[in-house]
């Protein structure tokens, strides 16, 4: 039972770090039915811009306490990534919102090519270690251990995911972003400023992603240019396993594919009398994937959409 | 000489051509050899199978407008089917003869497998199934060494045998007169008669009544089956056809290589051929052909950016290891950015994008 527990526990932190950069994905989607290739290197650079300040910080002895320097890390972090992609909508997207369906998909590759490359000219191609500056708290939890960095990730991101929701909801920008996802010619003819709205998606989305990449890091202990790909990879599954296009879809994809994996990792080997380990705990989650979209072509909360001609 | 060439009608031109490039093809490796070096003829026999991969893929999304992200997926069920019945590893030694349909076939098998549960999804939930797909085969290639050892895990199965057509190994240096044509000369014929008739296939499948059918899918799946296709079928033949091109090429490299681990099938790979496709003009043969001869060629020869950067600036700033995929990144984009519909798309395909451009001038006019 404990043991059950702790996958759970570990799904979920697992899984609301890959929400948070699942929103990313499925925002941008939404708006342009465009698969943002490039946002798991964003993740990556927030990681990396985080962990640079934070050992700067470290090393200056300034005697700040740990959570000062984090959070200061990840407000830089976050700035940089909200002009990165900014940016990258400028440059790569923009450009091609009329292209053949494909061509934006190949810039986007295009960007996260480049991004991982200076990335690994800036900090190196070897792995950085997140410095000990968190609180190593561990509490018993019947009969589990939580530690705090777990509860922090968790609560942060479900902090997050809420803002998000009320931003979307409840507020003039929310409305302009849900009204151009619906029907974007329709929204610039209501006065909705349909390119600044996709702007902000990119850099609310960024943000996300910042967050979600100093959570990986600090999770892990390491951060490395590779490690946009592997969560980006995740993410967007969960993006599409929630149903893509669709916000609450995202946190709920997100949340699933963590519990999934974490918990088919710790069990799969039973399954399968022993024949599976635990390193197929990614075919695992793909496998459920795909057979949700057999079953759900439109993802979990997704619902059925005429394709825009 | 001018004179000749003004005098032939259309048909001898377009026969003099062909005959001019088949010449052209035929003395290329001793002209790189040359030129760049052996190494480089090695990467020409790449080329060819990288022209042959991206034609396969170029049916499933070129023609029947499906998108698949794991497309690598085939070219490693091809490579492991030849690897593992023809290595050392279980003792195995069939010929070339069979198993590179035997390849194609299993790859085929696999398309189907692949295809079948996902023809109702559409555009990119179809994209991330084909992914997942992808990424599924090369974790079990990478762990099914325990607790039976099949594919030998991360190690790979090494020590493969040399493609051999009768008594002609294509590993061995021949001399034929005074011509020494060493292995990577040997594969070159092999791969370009292979990738010729991979060309051939295509075009014929293009102009078919199921290049119809897919063109048909493509542009408006819902119009297709009401003009009597039967969708479902069409559509798996893209996926077994493209997959079976797929396993072919990866016998070809398995063979050339002797040696496959699931290293050489990640995901990157699949989204490179998928880039060669819409880089070069989706569903264009010579486009498909160019963009993959680019995306080939072009991180090989970004080698030189240390070379460059020592004979302009004088000192070399950045190693060239580090600076050539950036540089590849960057170009991706620029040629997209300047030339969305891919460096030689097909008349049918400009002509639409024109006829767009139009109408919003048009519309912008009144």
């Amino acid at each position: 039972m404990d043991i059950f527990l702790q996958q759970i526990i570990n799904g979920l932190v697992l899984g609301s770090i890959y929400a948070l950069i699942a929103l990313g994905y499925t925002m941008v989607y939404g708006i342009l039915q465009l698969i943002n290739f490039a946002h798991g290197e964003v993740t990556m650079m927030g990681a990396m811009i985080a962990l640079a300040v934070i050992h700067a910080l470290v090393e200056m002895q300034t005697g700040l306490p740990g959570s000062l320097i984090l959070l200061t890390g990840m407000s830089v972090a976050i700035l940089g990534c909200m002009a990165l992609g900014f940016t990258i909508e400028r440059i790569a997207y923009r450009p091609l919102r009329n292209a053949p369906r494909l061509a934006p998909l190949i810039t986007a590759i295009g960007v996260s090519i480049v991004l991982q490359n200076v990335a690994m000219l800036i900090w190196g191609r070897q792995y950085i270690a997140f410095p000990p500056i968190l609180p190593s708290g561990r509490h018993a939890f019947f009969g589990a251990t939580l530690t705090d960095l777990q509860i922090f990730i968790f609560l942060l991101s479900c902090l997050v995911m809420t803002g998000l929701v009320w931003l979307t909801q409840k507020t003039r920008l929310g409305r302009a972003m849900r009204a151009t996802a619906e029907a974007p010619q329709i929204a610039s003819l209501m006065g909705v400023n349909v390119n600044q709205v996709i702007g902000l998606t990119f850099i609310i989305g960024s943000a996300l992603a910042a967050v979600a990449g100093v959570m990986d890091a600090a999770y892990y202990g390491i951060a490395h240019y590779y490690m946009g790909f592997n969560l980006g990879l995740k993410a967007f599954s969960a993006a599409v396993l929630g149903g893509i296009g669709n916000l609450k879809g995202a946190m709920l994809g997100g949340l699933l594919l963590g519990l999934l994996e974490s918990v088919g990792a710790g069990y799969i080997g039973d399954l399968t009398g022993g024949f599976l380990g635990s390193n197929y705990q990614d075919v695992f989650a793909f496998f459920v994937l795909i057979l949700v979209l057999v079953f759900r072509p439109n993802g979990l909360l997704g619902q059925q959409v005429v394709e825009r001609p | 000489m001018i004179c000749c060439i003004s005098l032939m009608s259309q048909k001898q031109k377009a026969w003099a051509s062909a005959i001019l490039l088949l010449a052209l093809l035929l003395v290329l490796p001793f002209l790189v050899e040359l030129g760049l070096g052996r190494s480089w003829v090695r990467l020409l026999d790449f080329v060819l199978l990288y022209v042959m991969l991206a034609l396969g893929l170029n049916i499933v999304v070129g023609y029947a407008g499906l998108l698949d992200l794991g497309y690598v997926a085939f070219y490693a069920v091809g490579a492991y089917t030849y690897a593992l019945l023809a290595s050392p590893h279980f003792g195995l030694h069939l010929p070339f003869w069979i198993l590179l349909p035997l390849g194609a076939v299993v790859a085929g098998f696999f398309g189907v497998l692949l295809g079948a549960p996902t023809l109702r999804l559409r555009g990119d939930y179809l994209a991330i199934v084909t992914l997942g797909f992808g990424e599924i085969i090369r974790i079990f290639l990478n762990n099914l060494n325990a607790p039976v050892n099949i594919t030998n895990g991360p190690q790979g199965v090494s020590l493969i045998d040399p493609i051999q057509i009768g008594a002609f190994d294509f590993h061995q240096t021949h001399t034929i007169g005074s011509v020494v044509i060493s292995s990577a000369f040997n594969y070159y014929y092999l791969f370009l008669g292979m990738a010729a008739l991979v060309v051939f296939v295509g075009l014929r499948l293009q102009d078919s009544r199921i290049g119809r059918a897919w063109a048909a899918i493509r542009e408006d799946e819902l119009a297709a089956a009401a003009t009597g296709i039967n969708t479902r079928n069409i559509k798996l033949l893209a996926f077994a056809m493209g997959a079976s091109f797929g396993g072919l090429s990866g016998g070809l490299f398995a063979g050339f290589q002797g040696f496959v681990s699931p290293e050489s099938f990640s995901l990157i790979e699949s989204v490179m051929i998928l880039c060669m496709i819409v880089l070069g003009g989706m569903g264009n043969i010579p486009g498909v052909i160019l963009g993959a001869i680019l995306l080939t060629v072009l991180p090989e020869a970004l080698r030189y950016l240390g070379v460059w950067q020592m004979n302009l600036l004088g000192h070399v700033w950045v190693e060239p290891s580090d600076l050539r995929m950036l540089v590849f990144g960057v170009s991706l984009i620029l040629v997209m950015l300047y030339r969305p519909e891919g460096l030689l798309p097909s008349r049918q395909r400009r002509r639409e994008l024109h006829f767009a451009d139009k109408e919003i001038k048009s519309e912008r006019d009144s």
